[in-house]
């Protein structure tokens, strides 16, 4: 656990040197936080918290998040010539694998309960006419754990392209593909469905309701991580990693 | 008593499809020596360093570092080792300490020591100062500096080098190999050092070993690689001509001679002495104005080594 909190560390050293600055690397940050916990809360007001719907919208966000800073995780180490050297320190497999994903995890979950944090806090400074304004429960939980599991999703698929692409930009064209791939396939997919199909789903999502379409989801998020994590156990090899 | 061996490999090999980079290689390294692996590029110096290392699994023969074998201890061998490879492997976004400071942690050191170490290693390369500054704006020159004190970090046994002064100036590369030789006495580390400076060999190893096209041609101490040349002879003055040379060729004991830059250079067999050959060009009408006689450099004996491998 040590090592891989050590890994870890340095990949949040370096999340947050942005361009050799840790000014430049708190600044993206600080817009990040802007955007999803004023500017947009600001917009929707009262029903930023009434909506619970929305919950969904926070397994997406750390796709986004998550996605660019992972891309890096072993292309950038490639393009820079650093992963030999880190290969050839005692680390672990695991330890290496393990603490990039942590970071990228941790990352993009840490972002969004601050997003939400800082969100609540706006909505409730401006759009308050009585008493707090607090999330449902099932937003509450959903909401954090769809978000949990969405980071995770990124970090484990982000890891698995990395550690494949050659350079940065490819990891991250890549999973851009696969990040827009996994929000308009479902859409465009429910759109195209004859009309009575589409409201047999309705109908259906009506029946399970928010609470039951969160665990739907979270079971559905929890196979991909643990399934992109597999994947990434298996490709991680040290001898190809050195000849790639 | 013998040094105990610290790296023995015996016909160890790393095929690539139809390419073999590295070809039947034996070898023994004694503890606490820097020993030189010498080879012109691509000749299989960095594999050989990444089969050490466990990196990459040999096609063929087996390798033991400080007592493991490379294919079922790499972790061990990791552990125990410390490595500046073909790239300085540094963070260039974080600064020296930050870097020293990953890699410490890396190798379970506390808090205190960590400190300490750090502080010990980048005050004498001249980088404490600077410790605080991102790598990336450093020169080539202190980025390698800072790089060998990461792989010595955690006082390894075995400290793997792979052409630390390549990518340098000369005034750089003097520089470094002048702390690492200090360095590496301080710290009484065993060094496999590979390149391709012939002076920089010649200057800090014990022990050398040449190979070409991942086959070993020579191993011995510089000074008996150097025993098997032959001796050089330089001789400047004026009248030198083509008669001179065919004169000196004639004479017993003179493998090859050769004018270069208005002086006759010289290559003699074994007893090599020159005062008879300098009694024949002044009776030939040369004038002697001095002789220069020495045994070939290690430069010498490599070239001579890779033009018999072809």
């Amino acid at each position: 656990m040590g090592d891989v909190l050590t890994v870890a560390w340095k990949e949040w050293r370096e999340l947050l040197q942005v361009g050799g600055s840790v000014r430049g690397g708190r600044f993206s940050l600080v817009i990040l936080l802007a955007v999803f916990g004023v500017f947009l809360p600001l917009q929707a007001g009262a029903e930023w918290v009434e909506s619970p719907a929305t919950v969904f919208y926070w397994g997406w966000v750390p796709l986004m998040l998550v996605g660019s800073a992972v891309a890096d995780s072993f292309a950038g180490e490639r393009e820079r010539h650093t992963l030999e050297t880190l290969l050839a320190s005692r680390l672990a497999d695991r330890a290496i694998l393990l603490g990039k994903i942590g970071a990228a995890i941790s990352y993009g979950w840490g972002l969004v309960l601050l997003m939400l944090a800082l969100s609540l806090v706006t909505v409730n400074v401006t759009a308050r006419t009585g008493p707090l304004l607090l999330f449902p429960w099932a937003f509450a939980i959903g909401a954090p754990l769809l978000a949990l599991l969405g980071a995770g999703l990124a970090a484990t698929a982000g890891v698995l392209v990395s550690l494949r692409a050659p350079t940065v930009r490819q990891a991250a064209q890549t999973l851009n593909v696969g990040v827009l791939l996994l929000v308009f396939v479902p859409v465009l997919g429910m759109q195209v469905l004859p009309d009575a199909w589409q409201a047999q789903a309705g109908a259906w999502a009506m029946s399970v309701g928010v609470q039951g379409l969160v665990w739907l989801a979270a079971a559905f998020l929890a196979a991909l991580d643990l399934s992109c994590l597999a994947a990434a156990f298996a490709r991680f090899r040290r001898a190809r990693l050195v000849l790639d | 008593m013998s040094a105990p061996v610290i790296i023995r490999t015996e016909g160890l090999t790393r095929a690539f499809g139809s390419v073999r980079a590295v070809d039947g290689l034996d070898l023994e390294v004694p503890a606490g020596t820097v020993f030189g692996f010498l080879g012109p590029n691509g000749a299989g110096k960095t594999t050989t360093i990444r089969l050490l290392l466990g990196l990459l699994e040999p096609t063929g023969g087996r390798a033991t570092v400080l007592g493991c074998d490379t294919r079922a201890e790499a972790g061990r061998i990791r552990e125990q080792s410390g490595a500046l490879l073909e790239h300085h492997g540094l963070y260039e976004r974080l600064s020296a300490e930050q870097n020293l400071e990953f890699y410490a942690r890396v190798w379970r050191m506390s808090r205190a020591a960590r400190a300490e170490r750090i502080r010990a290693l980048l005050q004498p390369l001249g980088l404490w100062e600077r410790r605080g500054e991102p790598v990336g704006r450093w020169s080539r020159g202190m980025k390698q500096k800072l790089a060998v004190a990461r792989a010595l970090l955690h006082k390894p046994s075995l400290l793997f080098l792979d052409e630390p002064t390549a990518s340098l100036d000369p005034v750089a590369a003097a520089t470094l190999r002048d702390e690492l030789s200090t360095l590496v006495q301080r710290e009484g580390v065993t060094v496999f050092l590979t390149t391709h400076n012939l002076a920089e060999a010649e200057r800090l190893c014990g022990r050398v070993a040449v190979i070409k096209q991942g086959r070993l041609l020579a191993v011995g101490h510089p000074d008996e690689l150097k025993a098997r040349s032959a001796t050089r002879a330089e001789i400047s003055g004026r009248g030198f001509t083509d008669a001179t040379l065919a004169l000196l060729r004639g004479r017993p004991g003179v493998v090859r001679a050769d004018l270069q830059n208005g002086r006759i250079v010289l290559e003699l067999a074994e007893p090599a002495e020159t005062a008879p050959l300098v009694a024949a060009i002044v009776q030939h009408g040369g004038l002697v104005e001095e002789v220069r006689k020495d045994k070939g450099s290690l430069e010498d004996v490599f070239l001579t080594l890779m033009e018999e491998e072809s």
